[in-house]
Order: C-alpha cells, then structure tokens, then sequence
C-alpha cells in the first residue's frame, strides 16, 4: 500500500492491521514517532493525518486516508515549528520521550484554535502523559507557541 | 562555598597517572590506581587529558560518566568541565564512555557511609573513604542517588582546569610564549599579540606532557556558567524529534524481538508450543530464555503479535498469593529477631510514654511501578569471541559482568554503548533486559538483536518500589510533641537489587529507615526503627528510594502528634528543627506560600511537609481545594538547599518534576500482585497525574548548604505528606495509605 508521510510518498508491504505507528518506525525508519503504550493511554505516538491529532498506535495502516505528518515534518532543527520553538525556549524537555507526541498535540490545538483558553489546552493535552513531569513548562510552551503564532 | 579552591594532591588527584593527564581520584591513592580508561581506545595523534576530557583533532568530547535518563546530567557535567576550559557549551560533544571502574561512584559511596557512623559524619572521621575504597573495589559506576552533581562538582571541574592549563603548557612550547602570558577562550589559546592556537591543534603536543595539577579552580565571581540559565546541550534536539533513544537505535543487520515471561514475576517456564507464532508472518525464531520466551521477527509489532501467539506453561509463583499476605508479613516484621536498625534513639521514649495517653497510628505505602514512558530495550551481538551492546542503562559494568556469566566471554570483550534513555526512575539500574536480549543473541550469532518490551510486559515485571508499612506513637506535652516514636517494616531493597547481581549485602539496610532516621527534629524523646521483612515481590531503587515512603510515613506520624498538641504544623517543625539549614528552607517555605495555618477557609487546605534525603533539605507546601469533582490541588510552593543551583532552569525543572512524580504516585498508582502476578498493566490503571491535574509549582533553590549535592530525589519524599496533609484540612478525612485515591476523588 501506498503512504505519504511528511511529503514523502512510500510504498510499503504490510499487512493491513499493523498500527501505522510501527510502519513508521520499523518499516519506514521514522523514530521521532514513540511507542509508550499502545492502547492510547499515553499520546507519545501523536502524529497528523489529515491535520487531525490521531495516536498512531490506534489507526491501522489501512485505515491511513490521508497525508500524515510526523514531528520530523512538523520543523525540523534549522527550521524549528513555532511549537517547537517555543519548547525549546521554555526547555520543556527532561527525558524528552513524550515530546514528540505533546508538540504534535499542541500543534494540532493551536492549528484550529490560534488562542485556547487554559480549560482548552487542558481538554486537548490531557491525554498526553509526562512521566517526568514537565506539565508546568508545556503549559507555558503552548501559550507561549500561541503567542508568537498570533504575532 | 566560595572559598578558591586548590586542587590538591592529597584531596582528590594522585600525582602521577600512566600517561601524561592520566588523572585520578581520592582514595586511589592508597591503593594502586587503575589505568586510564581512555587510553585503551585512543587513536593516533588523540591525547587524554583525564578521565573527563578528550581532545583530538575534531574537537573537545566531554566523557560523562553518568548516565543521562531525563534529568539533564550530561549538561551540568559538560557545563561543570567547560566552566574551567573555556570552551563553548554548544561546541562541546558528549560521550558516556566507556564503563570502567576509574569512574567509580564516590558520593554514593559516602551516602552509605553516613549511615554507620552516628551524627558526627562521615567525612571527618574518614569513614567515607574507607568505604568508598569497597565502592571502588568493586567498581561501582553507577547513576543514581542523586548523586552525580555532588560527585562531579570538584571533579569535573577539577577535570577542566588540569585541561586547560596543559593546553596553555603545550601552546607555551608551540608560540615561545611563557605560560603566565597565555589566556584561554573559546577553544583556543591565546597569546598577548593576538596569535592564537586551537586546542584541537595541541592534541599531539599535550599528549606527550606531564598534566598540570596544582590548578587554583575559578572563584564563584569568575563562573560564566554555573549559577546561570542556561541552555541544556540536548534541548533543540528534544524539541524537534531528532533526539535517538535506546529505542531508536538501529545496526546494521539486526533483528526485532520482544519477549514473553511467565506472568508471575520471577516464575520459570516448564514448556511451550510456538507452532502457531513460529508460521506468523515475519516471524524468524521463538527460542527459550530464562523464565520465558524470545520472539524474533523482522519488525516490533510482529514481534508483538506473534509472542500473543505461544503457548507457555508457567512455573509456580514465588510470591505470597495474596496482597493480605505481603502486608502480614510487614505486619509479623515487628519484633526483635527482625529489627534491623536504631540508628535514632534520643532521649527516652518508654519513659515519656510510661502513663501518658499514647497515640497511635499506622500508615501504609504501595507497590509502585517505575514506568518510563520508553519501555525498556536492547540491542546485543554476539560475535564468537566478543559481544556488543547498545543500551540505556545505569549500570554499565553490571552489564559487562553479566554478559561474561551468560556467554563466557569476558567482560573486557564486552563493549557497552550506553544509549539516552527516555526516564528511568531507577529503572534502568536493572539488567534483565540486556541478559534477555544476550540469551537471544546467544543463539543467532553474529545478529544483533534487538529486544523491546510491550509496555504490559515492562509494567508486570518491574523490580517495583518496596512496599512498607510503619507504626508511629507518641505523646504530646504543653502544646508541644514531647515523645516519637517511629517504626518502619520493608523488606530490604538493597538486598533484593544487588542480590540480582550476585553480590550479598551484610549489615542494616539504611534505606529501610532513610527519610525517617535522619530528620532534623529535636523531638525530646525520639527513636525510629527499621524492622526487615523478608522478600516478598522483588523491589528495586525507585526515585528517592527508601525516602519515598519514609518521607510519607515520618511527616504524616509527626502530623498527627502536631494536632493532638494543637502547634501549628509549621510553627512546630521550626521550633523542633535542630539544623540551621533546614530551618531555612522551611522558613522560606513558609513565607513563599503566606502561611498562616492550615486552614483556608470552606473546603479548602494547605499542609505542609519536610524530608532531608540524599543530604538535600526539601520542605513543600501544598494548598487544594474540595470541588464538586474533587480534590483539585492548586498550588505547590517549594524550598530546597542543594549548597550550589549549577543551573537554576534545570533545577526548577527537576523539582517541578519531582512533586508531580510525588504527587501522581500519592493520588492514584499502586501496583497489586495476585498469586505473583502484576493486576495493573498498562497506564490505563497506572496513571499518575495528567497535565489538567497540575498544579502551579513555585521552587525555590537556597544555597547555605556546605555541600553541593543533587536535586533529582529530594524532592519526591515531601510531595504526598503534604499532600495529605493539605486534604485533611480541607476534608477532615485523615490518609494514611497511598493511594489516596481509595479514600477520596480527585479532580
């Protein structure tokens, strides 16, 4: 079957069922994309399919219906995403495992929602878990990432 | 602090090493020094100044020891050497190293010693080096204990200036200009006519000179880093995707695995049938391992479904069947025959108590999984004659010993490439997935194997935190706790973690009265005791370690001791605090949060709790709110003396995730086994705190501390008493047993 991912056309020889999330890692070599828990519990598989927030985890390569964007497409470290310059300028970072799937989230809300209001960004990011604990600084990140899309 | 210090022979540097710059530490001197570490894999033309710092003709590598799991310590390290070398952060490349023993763990090694030797301290009487030679004997390099910053801070820096001013030494040969006249910035030497030579030009020269020693390290006027924000080295490539883990590792020609164990933790495998996984698409080999099985395949999730796939007929379990039998055992720990320790007997607590009206109470701390959000992982190769490794992990000669006992080949021919990790918690200061993926390898020779857990086979076998159980009583006298006296039932983590890596661990347990024992309360009539069950599940070192629950159990007995006086719960902890810089920092606890009670009107509350661990004085106050959904908790103030903040941004950060860590555990997580086997898989049933749950953390660093130390555990152990504390005063409803989810909702 045939799969764009990031701007980037890929034929791949998989069985239907196979979560997009391991296409993109084992078949395609695409590791920004994490595996936490594979039920959805932890978001750290965040990509967009069609600009939509999905866990990677859950669509089977089948069910794949559009372009799909992985944070490798989101910016890249030259050419940051205003999302992930702002996690960046915050350093929200610690292990950093999860932050893949938390800026794909972030970048999602603030796609379809330029200002959120907090209630807002919690309902969006409260799927996406920190075992770390950097909450505080990725609330701070979103808003800032708000900001400087407005400006 | 701030005193110019001398890098003297005597303190920490032997005079000579091997090679010019072979440079080592403390109590080498009394033993025969191991050689270099770097020296072995040195190439041409590259030279080793110490341990620490490589230059060759590409640049500067900054060797950290430590493993870096989250917490940022391979920046504070590299920013800790480049404070003397005078090199840009961002220019500088960091290497973990090789495992060896040269980088033997020094201040873990006098956290165990502070424990045998009552309150004067280990480092006056000399007892830390003592022990620190048994450390270094046994080669113990390790990460954990938050212990790599007040391990490196003289060090590193140490490290650098030694560096630095045998760069200037080999530049003063090369440009004829005398050393005094030479300065260093940005990577180069520089000379007063402008003519300069990079570091990276003196590789050769500098290998061939004897390293400089007597080096005066820069006074705190002088830092350009340490103290400031800064940005950590890895933060650009965490916030774009491009970060590599463990997991993302990729050799050439390796194949994916994953394993399925025995549900019950630690039971064996009698037989299997892998008929059915074996003729699964992808599928090339089910083999045996040690209390399970190993599926190879050609990518991860087929790798997944396929071990769904075989038939296992599991073992008996090792483990009391029921949760009510763990708990009796702590229960049934309470006697003479199994105390473990008094270290704490102040006064007379029989005496105090003989008539008075004694109160009592007894408190409870869970099974708790680490989980990282990285499920654990490996890569092994297991050529004829060596093996190679690629993984995150704390304990990379662990490592090495471990692949000899299971292959035969020796731990010299063992190359460890340790790999970031993504969180650890202490997680990765246990080896089974490197001897699983070894067990595998061993039977494909010459592919690597890559083994990654499904995250229900990381959650079901984890080395859990200890389970505990603690019974406190005391009495109260004229509005003041006049008598305390604490006891605490584990079993011993120490025992049960190094037992997996044959080593037996004679005397007390610190960790099973840590948190507890050592608190800086003057109560007049004081004992604490650690009573050791036996094994029960197997537990290993989980963030702040014995502190996690002690913390929990010391503050919520001495709670309940404050109100039955009628003290305010921060009035009272001053008043008993017998240490100045303690006393500051629950001084400035209170005076961050407005303390003025615990009571904030209707429904809500604030409390209050300290626990010294790992040497570093950490108070919280937290304030909640009794919603129609539940507790929702507001707002958290913290204080904590570390004796220095190397960099103020990765310290707030690593607070700020210490009570989320504290808090999440306390309100909802516990890990239950039933006949040996794990009821929470996933974290759908292990959740911890979501980001809608997060409160605003105020932190605060004090620095009057006389030692540098670590901020990665200290702040875990004050979350959940604080916590508690604060329900209480908004709810009236008393915890004593995480999670306090049993007993009340949260928001």
């Amino acid at each position: 079957m045939q799969l764009t991912v990031n701007g980037t056309r890929h034929e791949v020889d998989v069985e239907g069922d196979m979560p997009l999330l391991w296409v993109l890692r084992d078949e395609l070599g695409i590791t920004g994309v994490k595996y936490g828990c594979g039920i959805a519990a932890c978001g750290a598989c965040t990509v967009h399919i069609n600009g939509e927030a999905v866990r990677s985890c859950q669509v089977a390569a089948e069910d794949v219906d559009g372009d799909v964007v992985t944070i490798e497409g989101l910016g890249t470290p030259d050419a940051m995403h205003a999302v992930q310059a702002a996690w960046a300028a915050e350093q929200v970072a610690q292990c950093g495992y999860c932050q893949s799937g938390q800026m794909m989230q972030a970048a999602a809300l603030l796609s379809q929602n330029a200002s959120p209001t907090d209630e807002e960004i919690y309902d969006a990011m409260n799927g996406n878990l920190c075992r770390c604990g950097t909450y505080p600084r990725i609330k701070a990140a979103v808003k800032a990432a708000a900001k400087a899309m407005e400006g | 602090m701030g005193k110019v210090k001398t890098i003297a022979r005597r303190s920490f540097l032997i005079g000579s090493a091997a090679i010019a710059g072979g440079v080592a530490f403390g109590v080498w001197r009394y033993k025969t020094p191991y050689a270099n570490p770097l020296l072995g894999g040195l190439a041409e033309g590259e030279a080793a100044l110490t341990p620490y710092v490589k230059i060759d003709a590409q640049g500067v590598t900054l060797i950290t020891p430590r493993a870096d799991k989250g917490q940022g310590v391979y920046h504070v390290q590299a920013a800790l050497i480049a404070e003397e070398l005078d090199i840009d952060l961002s220019a500088i490349k960091v290497d973990p190293g090789p495992p060896d023993k040269a980088y033997w763990n020094g201040a873990l090694a006098a956290e165990a010693a502070e424990f045998s030797v009552p309150a004067a301290g280990a480092v006056q009487n000399g007892t830390e080096h003592v022990l620190g030679a048994v450390m270094k004997f046994i080669g113990l390099q390790i990460t954990g204990g938050s212990s790599s910053v007040a391990d490196g801070f003289d060090k590193l820096r140490a490290a650098g200036a030694s560096a630095r001013e045998t760069l200037k030494l080999a530049a003063s040969e090369r440009l004829n200009v005398s050393v005094d006249r030479l300065r260093t910035e940005n990577g180069k030497v520089i000379a007063p006519d402008g003519s300069e030579v990079a570091y990276t030009e003196l590789a050769e020269a500098v290998a061939k000179l004897e390293p400089v020693r007597d080096v005066a390290l820069r006074s705190p006027e002088q830092w350009r880093y340490i103290g400031k924000p800064m940005q950590r080295i890895d933060i650009v490539a965490k916030s774009t995707g491009t970060q590599g883990y463990g997991i993302d590792a990729a050799v050439e020609g390796m194949v994916h695995a994953t394993v399925l164990l025995n549900p019950a933790q630690g039971g064996g495998i009698e037989s299997f049938d892998a008929s059915a996984a074996e003729a699964m698409r992808g599928v090339k080999a089910v083999v045996p391992i040690t209390g399970g099985v190993g599926v190879v395949a050609d990518n991860t999730w087929r790798a997944f479904q396929a071990a769904e796939a075989v038939e296992a007929v599991w073992s008996e379990a090792r483990m009391p069947a029921t949760m009510d039998d763990h708990w009796g055992a702590l229960s049934a720990a309470f006697n003479a025959d199994q105390q473990d320790s008094r270290q704490r007997d102040d006064g007379d607590v029989e005496a105090a108590m003989a008539g008075a009206d004694v109160h009592e109470a007894e408190f409870r701390a869970p099974y708790l999984a680490h989980a990282p959000l990285e499920p654990i992982n490996a890569i092994v190769r297991v050529d004829e004659d060596a093996v190679e490794v690629w993984t995150g992990t704390q304990i990379p000669r662990f490592v090495q010993a471990n692949i000899e006992k299971i292959t035969g080949i020796t731990a010299d021919k063992v190359t460890v490439h340790v790999l970031m990790m993504g969180g650890s918690f202490g997680h990765r200061l246990e080896d089974d997935v490197v001897r699983q993926a070894t067990e595998i390898a061993m039977q494909m020779r010459g592919t690597p194997v890559k083994l990654t857990y499904k995250r229900e086979q990381d959650m079901t076998h984890d080395y859990t935190r200890q389970i505990a159980l603690a019974r406190a009583r005391g009495t109260v006298k004229n509005g003041r706790v006049e008598s305390y006296d604490l006891g605490i039932a584990m079993p011993s983590v120490t025992v049960s973690q190094m037992g997996r890596q044959g080593l037996s661990m004679p005397g007390p347990d610190s960790q099973i009265v840590a948190g507890a024992w050592e608190q800086p309360f003057a109560v007049p009539n004081l004992r604490v005791t650690g009573y050791r069950a036996g094994q029960l599940a197997p537990i290993s070192s989980w963030r702040s370690v014995g502190a996690s629950s002690n913390g929990f159990f010391y503050n919520a007995g001495l709670e309940e001791l404050i109100e039955k006086a009628g003290a305010d719960p921060l009035e009272e902890r001053l008043r008993l605090c017998s240490d100045p810089v303690a006393r500051k920092v629950l001084e400035a606890v209170g005076e961050m949060s407005g303390w003025s009670g615990s009571s904030m009107g209707e429904g809500r509350g604030r409390g209050v709790a300290f626990t010294r661990s790992f040497g570093v004085p950490c108070a919280e106050v937290v304030e909640v709110t009794n919603t129609e959904d539940g507790i929702r908790i507001d707002k958290v103030y913290v204080a904590a003396d570390v004796g220095r903040v190397v960099d103020p941004v990765n310290f707030e950060n690593q607070v700020q995730g210490g009570v989320v860590f504290g808090l999440g555990h306390a309100m909802n997580c516990e890990i239950t086994y039933v006949g040996g086997v794990a009821e929470q898989e996933n974290f759908d049933s292990f959740e911890g705190m979501r980001l809608a749950q997060c409160p605003e953390i105020v932190v605060r660093g004090l620095e009057n501390g006389d030692k540098v130390l670590g901020i990665g555990e200290p702040p875990v152990p004050p979350a959940a008493p604080a916590l508690a504390a604060a329900i209480y005063a908004a709810t009236g409803v008393r915890l004593l047993e995480m999670p306090f989810s049993k007993y009340v909702d949260f928001a």
